[in-house]
């Protein structure tokens, strides 16, 4: 497997985190619904975002995707600063969003190719092939994205967040609409593409058991600020907890397990 | 079957509500009788002066000028809403924060909705004109070098408004969706499509003036009744278009910074 992992960036510039927040907050009317944030990614590592609903974690996730302006702060990613150098690093970089759907007409391999001519894929016939085998779309891929079930249209959503092989993947509730068994198949491809690409994998999720089998750290968001950061083992020693459900709860709750961090 | 007026009123208070939190759709109740009564009104006065039907042969110039003026109209409006459909295709099917974090630059993304407009254009407007040559003699292509030139003023003002509404539909979601279909038809009665400008009150004439589609339907106008190509009025039309190109490439720039401040892309519904 050594053999496929992605190598580095010679570029001096480019060293460092994949992802680097300082400061990150956002406000809307005056009203601030994030931040200020500051953590960062490693390359090869997967980061849970967590906290409840309006919690800020769309929002944080749209900002370092660029469609969302921050009020103050800074984004790097591969050390481009996203508000003057997003190009930099946007063909390193994809996401999958339930907010966000494909082309309803067109057939699921012909958006595939769209966006592979966007990310400039070489062979783009063969990489398709390639994400067919490996998200089980041979089935669909000629069929209208919009006549897809839920699942099935998640699925290509995740193909097309692999199309460049990115070595930073923003994802939102990546198996929300999906079955166990598709679900622990999907986790299954991510940790692949997290090991062969040395990607690191930011992940907004309220499937805790997908959290703990995944993320070697969890950021914990509640009303927009960071209230807790360490490892999964971490956060269950700290809180005297047996699952990160019962963590989430604590935190969602304002108990004061964490009391230690 | 009994009828209940609760239930009525019900889903008359969900359309309401959906009126009253939209004024782009309130103004388009009062937008479109304005524009159909200038626009008819304008021909009356011009009808009723005499204008092309008072000189001699002047039924068929006139008669030209009209289908001419049409296909000319057809071009520009079909053009700016080629243009607005392929962007609010995005839209509509929730694909626009994929387009946007892509390697795709604001530039490529405009270059890829202009070429798209033209194709458009080739496949809807080009057989009409070959239809007006069978059905009405008029051919629009005989205009040569000067139907070059319009065509190039028309299209370059139609890509402004098209880069202008796409800014606005960034910035304010599929509620001001309607603007892709109505506002280039308030460019009809002050552009002097159908009659000259002279038509128009005086105060009004400056605003036509301002407008690119106003040198070319008087250019259409001066070759089909005096002879003669007016490039004096196309070099106008074409340098306002560099303006207002240039313009709305800014005001299409500011809305998308105003959509992202917002945080409005992620949400690009009604």
């Amino acid at each position: 497997m050594a053999g496929l992992i992605t190598p580095m960036s010679s570029n001096p510039a480019e060293s460092g985190p994949t992802l680097k927040v300082s400061g990150l907050s956002k406000s809307y009317d005056k009203r601030q619904v994030v931040g200020p944030l500051d953590f960062s990614l490693e390359a090869g590592s997967v980061t849970g975002l967590l906290g409840g609903n309006g919690a800020g974690k769309t929002t944080t996730i749209g900002m370092i995707m660029g469609l969302i302006a921050p009020t103050c702060g800074e984004i790097r990613v591969f050390g481009h600063d996203m508000a003057r150098e997003r190009y930099g690093a946007l063909g390193r970089m994809n996401f999958e969003s339930p907010y966000v759907d494909m082309p309803h007409r067109l057939t699921v391999r012909q958006n595939l190719r769209v966006f592979g001519l966007l990310y400039d894929v070489a062979d783009i016939e063969a990489k398709i092939a390639r994400l067919a085998e490996d998200l089980a779309l041979h089935d669909f891929l000629d069929r209208q994205t919009g006549r897809l079930s839920a699942g099935q249209k998640t699925r290509v959503a995740i193909a097309k967040a692999l199309i460049n092989d990115p070595r930073l993947l923003l994802l939102d509730e990546p198996t929300a609409s999906l079955d166990p068994d598709t679900a622990d198949w999907v986790r299954t491809r991510l940790e692949t593409h997290r090991r062969t690409h040395n990607c690191a994998i930011l992940l907004a999720s309220h499937n805790m058991s997908e959290v703990e089998r995944l993320c070697d750290r969890v950021l914990m968001l509640k009303e927009g600020t960071l209230v807790d950061d360490d490892s999964p083992v971490g956060l269950l020693a700290r809180y005297g907890r047996d699952t990160l459900e019962e963590v989430f709860l604590d935190v969602a709750r304002g108990r004061a397990g964490g009391a230690a961090a | 079957m009994s009828l209940s007026f609760k239930r009525v009123g019900a889903m008359m208070l969900r359309y309401s509500y959906l009126l009253r939190a939209s004024r782009t759709r309130i103004l388009d109740m009062i937008y479109w009788p304005t524009v159909q009564l200038l626009t008819w009104g304008f021909l009356q006065t011009y009808l009723v002066r005499g204008g092309a039907l008072a000189e001699p042969g002047g039924a068929t110039q006139a008669a030209g000028t009209l289908i001419g003026a049409i296909l000319l109209w057809d071009i520009l409006l079909r053009g700016q809403q080629g243009f607005c459909f392929s962007f609010i295709e995005e839209m509509w099917s929730r694909n626009l924060p994929n387009i946007l974090m892509s390697p795709l630059r604001p530039v490529e993304f405009v270059a890829s909705l202009v070429a798209m407009s033209l194709i458009r254009l080739a496949v809807g407007v080009l057989p009409v004109t070959i239809m007006a040559i069978f059905f009405f003699g008029f051919n629009l292509w005989a205009l040569g070098v000067a139907f070059a030139a319009f065509f190039v003023v028309l299209m370059f003002f139609a890509w402004s408004v098209g880069l202008l509404v796409s800014g606005i539909l960034l910035r304010y979601g599929l509620g001001a969706e309607n603007l892709v279909w109505s506002l280039m038809f308030c460019v009809q009665p002050l552009g002097a499509v159908y009659y000259p400008v002279t038509t128009l009150p005086t105060w009004l004439q400056p605003i036509s003036w301002s407008l690119p589609p106003t040198y070319v339907f008087e250019g259409l106008r001066g070759v089909l009744i005096d002879h003669v190509v007016r490039w004096d009025l196309l070099a106008q039309g074409l340098a306002i278009d560099v303006f207002l190109f240039a313009a709305a490439s800014a005001a299409f720039g500011l809305f998308l910074q105003s959509a992202r401040r917002a945080g409005t892309l992620l949400q690009t519904g009604e």
